[in-house]
């Protein structure tokens, strides 16, 4: 009876702990994804391959940019939970777009710091890396920065 | 080396393929990171560790792909992908391919 009892406390105090930290970091990364695109200037993002008119064209060069995040275990559990009986897992596909905003924001830096005003042939890819006990997915995102003739 | 991932180089013309070249890496994670990402993944937030592993592989795989193409006497590598793969148990391959080609700038004398 107590190993039962320990296990469910346990489990019961991953669930709320994983909720309370996973809102708060969840919060915090998007507080800082808006104050890092808000610092960016604006700049044209496109997936296609042709450079857009309008752009007098001086070097090209290969941006990107990596993200991987983690999920909570109370994430993990309502994704355990939704399995059962099918649906949109909600929780997980506000993580996804986290990690997608952080590599494009990454790439996106880059391309700046190149002085471009575009990135074209932007591709966004997931890769699953894991096979350990935690799976590990990473999003990156890539394209082509054009920097204008000055 | 110019790279880009668009299939012509913007501002320039290609006057010459010199053929595929690729590079890639393979990166096993270490088991304090896989612990670490393990507990990362009650609490959340990012795996940082793991994001500039990959960064840094992803980086090796294209160096290891522009010196083919330096080889093969290219200025410029186009149409770029990047794949990555799962091998091992906790091991990963990244992937970086492109077409190594001789490129001139538009309107630029002889």
């Amino acid at each position: 009876m107590t190993p039962l009892l320990v296990a469910v406390g346990v489990t019961l105090l991953l669930l709320v702990g994983g909720l309370i930290a996973g809102r708060l970091t969840e919060r915090a990364h998007l507080a800082r994804l808006d104050s890092a695109e808000a610092a960016l200037p604006s700049i044209l993002l496109t997936d296609l391959k042709t450079t857009p008119p309008g752009i007098d064209v001086d070097a090209a060069h290969l941006v990107m940019g990596e993200s991987v995040i983690a999920t909570d275990y109370w994430k993990t559990f309502a994704a355990n939970v939704r399995n059962l009986f099918g649906g949109e897992v909600r929780s997980l596909g506000t993580l996804m777009l986290r990690a997608r905003r952080q590599a494009r924001l990454r790439m996106v830096q880059q391309a700046v710091q190149l002085g471009a005003t575009a990135v074209i042939n932007v591709r966004f890819e997931t890769a699953e890396i894991g096979g350990g006990r935690a799976p590990i997915t990473e999003v990156y995102a890539y394209g082509t920065a054009l920097v204008p003739r000055s | 080396m110019i790279v880009v991932n668009t299939e012509t180089v913007p501002g320039y013309t290609v006057t010459e393929a010199k053929g595929l070249v690729q590079g890639n890496t393979i990166r096993a994670k270490n088991t304090g990171r896989e612990i670490g990402a393990g507990l990362k993944n009650l609490v959340g937030g990012e795996l940082k560790g793991y994001t500039d592993l990959l960064t840094e592989s992803r980086r090796e795989a294209l160096q290891r792909m522009l010196a083919q193409a330096d080889e093969l006497g290219a200025n410029a590598v186009v149409n770029v992908r990047f794949t990555t793969s799962s091998v091992a148990a906790g091991a990963a391959e990244l992937y970086a391919y492109g077409t190594a080609v001789v490129v001139a700038k538009d309107g630029a004398v002889g």
